[in-house]
């Protein structure tokens, strides 16, 4: 199917008009003449056509290396505005926690671990109640209420992170502060580990916010995913394990979950994936303090929400730069994790294709 | 036979978490509409749609705002969209089985999940420093960034939906390839092209992060492209974070504007890809 193409038919009436004057034949050389015009603007017409369909297809192909060309570009030009931060702070940006634009030094080891603290306090959380919500929509519910509960933990991803962050900060932030953490430090005070993980005063902003409303935040996407795959494990082998007698939770346990165990984790990644690179709703509950707690009620701060809170106020290249560099960081990550979960989930789709 | 009871009540338990579990989900949906309604419904009044957002202690609407998200929507969707339907259908029509799909398919799904506010460093990077300051252009780049990976995965996928013998009937009849793609396979997948279409006006209406380093924002009116211009989302960020009452609310309102705006059209685009699946 690649190539060159029948040309379109002639018009008919193109056609018998030259089988008229011929069949006429009032005078034979004007027909053929005709004739050999009809000929000659065939073949043009045919040229152009060829013409066009090539022209469309480079101009679909450069579209389809554009987006490559994009991710390129994104890496290139992030690297190329991090020059000045590495070639003052090499490596050890990565680990340095000092982050001071008075005295322009700069270091990403707390918004690094603000992100990463973050992203798997949502992963803890969204990672079960996910593949819950998925078993519960493909095992249990009665098949009415499928769609409409689907859509509506779907319409979850449709809020955007903005929303999220204005309700995290004036309604979900002072509920956390007034009753859920001082429950928390007054209960963890005597466990050893705990407390320090737990360590007060309530700020309300902090973390463990953070963290809870990145986990509603993806839980749409593990849950579609998991969804998705859970409906790919064939009905003979779930029906073969009731048939034996096992109840609901052993078929997910047994047959369904080991069946799909490779999709459910590429999902999680994804989810993780969107975590780490989630900003605003982060920007807006973190606190965004240039250190890192033993607490994670403590305010914190994220490699986006640095980004997000600083970009338009910075001054000076360094100052920029180590904010570009911080861009760069949060991209190469997002992306292995990213190309993990993309992976995953083609071996999956092999499996089943 | 207590061993029997035991599974029972394991089965019983492991119910009752999922339940719980969906319940959760649907409650935080629940609450955050709530919220939203119940913070910015009281805001929305002609003056929301008429009036210039006001300086703090001055009553006033968000009319700039309003008008600035549609224009680098649209910005946004007029670069992205053709784009992202040339690239598809290069992955479903012409390549379908060569290399450069199968990379784009996957560098694509990257990018479709790529941290937004890379984008905004990235369009800054190559825009604003170039030419000197903050400018709508800008902000319709980076949004066009994002819609590209949305618009070339739905285009794709629809248009491998487009059965094959209907390529090969326009193709028996003599059209060329370029035509059989733009008057059958383009018309067959329409419904499924503008769900592509709806989704990333969806998914960019309320993408504050990369606006926020190039459209920045305006506290005026402003129509000219290649000006810092107003847009909700930089709003709602600049008043829901200040201290003053009034702009909090105005910052709720906005909110609620975008939220349903945003609703509704996933909505909508789910309504139109089941009709485009189905058909």
């Amino acid at each position: 199917m690649r190539g060159r193409l029948a040309p379109r038919a002639l018009p008919s009436s193109r056609l018998m008009r030259v089988r008229e004057s011929s069949v006429a034949d009032i005078s034979i050389p004007i027909a053929q003449a005709r004739l050999s015009n009809e000929v000659v603007s065939r073949a043009r017409a045919l040229r152009g056509l060829i013409f066009r369909d090539r022209i469309f297809r480079i101009v679909t192909r450069a579209a389809a290396a554009l987006v490559l060309a994009l991710l390129g570009g994104v890496i290139l030009s992030l690297a190329w505005g991090s020059a000045p931060t590495i070639r003052t702070f090499g490596l050890s940006f990565l680990i340095t926690e000092v982050w001071n634009p008075v005295t322009d030094e700069y270091g990403a080891f707390a918004p690094i671990c603000g992100t990463l603290i973050t992203a798997f306090l949502a992963m803890i959380i969204a990672v079960p109640i996910g593949i819950g919500i998925a078993i519960f929509l493909t095992e249990l519910c009665p098949q009415p209420l499928r769609r409409p509960i689907g859509i509506a933990i779907e319409l979850l991803a449709g809020i955007p992170s903005i929303i999220y962050g204005i309700w995290g900060l004036f309604v979900f932030a002072p509920f956390l502060q007034a009753y859920v953490q001082p429950a928390l430090i007054n209960a963890s005070q005597p466990i050893p580990i705990l407390s320090t993980l737990f360590a007060g005063p309530p700020y309300g902003i902090g973390m463990l916010t953070a963290g809870i409303i990145l986990a509603i935040m993806v839980l749409p996407f593990i849950t579609s995913i998991s969804r998705d795959v859970f409906e790919t494990v064939p009905s003979v082998l779930k029906e073969s394990a009731y048939g034996i007698g096992c109840t609901t939770w052993e078929v997910v346990r047994s047959v369904v979950l080991p069946y799909t165990r490779v999709g459910v984790i590429g999902g999680g990644m994804l989810g993780l994936g969107r975590a780490l690179g989630e900003t605003m709703a982060t920007t807006f509950v973190i606190g965004n303090a240039h250190k890192i707690s033993a607490s994670i009620l403590a305010p914190g701060t994220t490699i986006s929400a640095t980004i997000a809170n600083e970009f338009t106020e910075a001054v000076g290249d360094l100052y920029t730069s180590a904010l570009i560099t911080l861009g760069l960081i949060l991209f190469v990550i997002t992306f292995f994790v990213l190309v993990a979960a993309r992976l995953l989930l083609m071996r999956l789709d092999r499996k089943a294709g | 036979m207590a061993k029997y009871r035991a599974r029972r009540r394991v089965d019983a338990a492991a119910k009752i978490l999922c339940v719980a579990a969906t319940i959760f989900g649907l409650g935080w949906l629940t609450l955050i509409l709530a919220a939203l309604v119940w913070n910015g419904f009281g805001g929305l009044s002609l003056a929301v749609f008429t009036q210039m957002t006001p300086p703090p202690g001055s009553n006033g609407g968000l009319l700039n705002a309003i008008v600035g998200s549609l224009i680098i929507t649209a910005l946004g969707l007029a670069i992205g969209a053709p784009i992202g339907i040339l690239a598809g259908t290069y992955m479903a029509e012409y390549g379908r089985y060569s290399r450069l799909t199968f990379f784009v398919r996957f560098i694509n799904d990257i990018l479709l999940s790529a941290p937004s506010v890379v984008v905004g460093l990235f369009v800054y990077q190559i825009m604003v420093t170039r030419m000197g300051h903050f400018s709508a252009v800008a902000g319709g780049v980076a949004l066009a960034i994002i819609v590209i990976p949305v618009v070339v995965r739905t285009t794709e996928d629809m248009l491998l939906l487009v059965p094959g013998s209907l390529r090969e009937a326009a193709a028996a009849l003599g059209m060329p390839r370029a035509a059989v793609i733009r008057h059958v396979a383009y018309r067959a997948a329409r419904a499924g092209l503008l769900t592509g279409i709806l989704l990333a006006i969806a998914r960019i209406s309320g993408e504050t992060a990369p606006l926020l380093f190039t459209a920045l924002n305006n506290q005026f009116f402003s129509a000219n492209l290649d000006a810092p211009m107003s847009s909700l989302p930089a709003v709602i960020f600049q008043f829901a974070l200040s201290p003053y009452k009034d702009w909090q609310h105005l910052a709720w309102t906005g909110a609620l504007l975008i939220t349903f705006a945003v609703l509704a059209m996933s909505i909508a685009a789910r309504v139109l890809a089941a009709r485009a699946v189905n058909k």
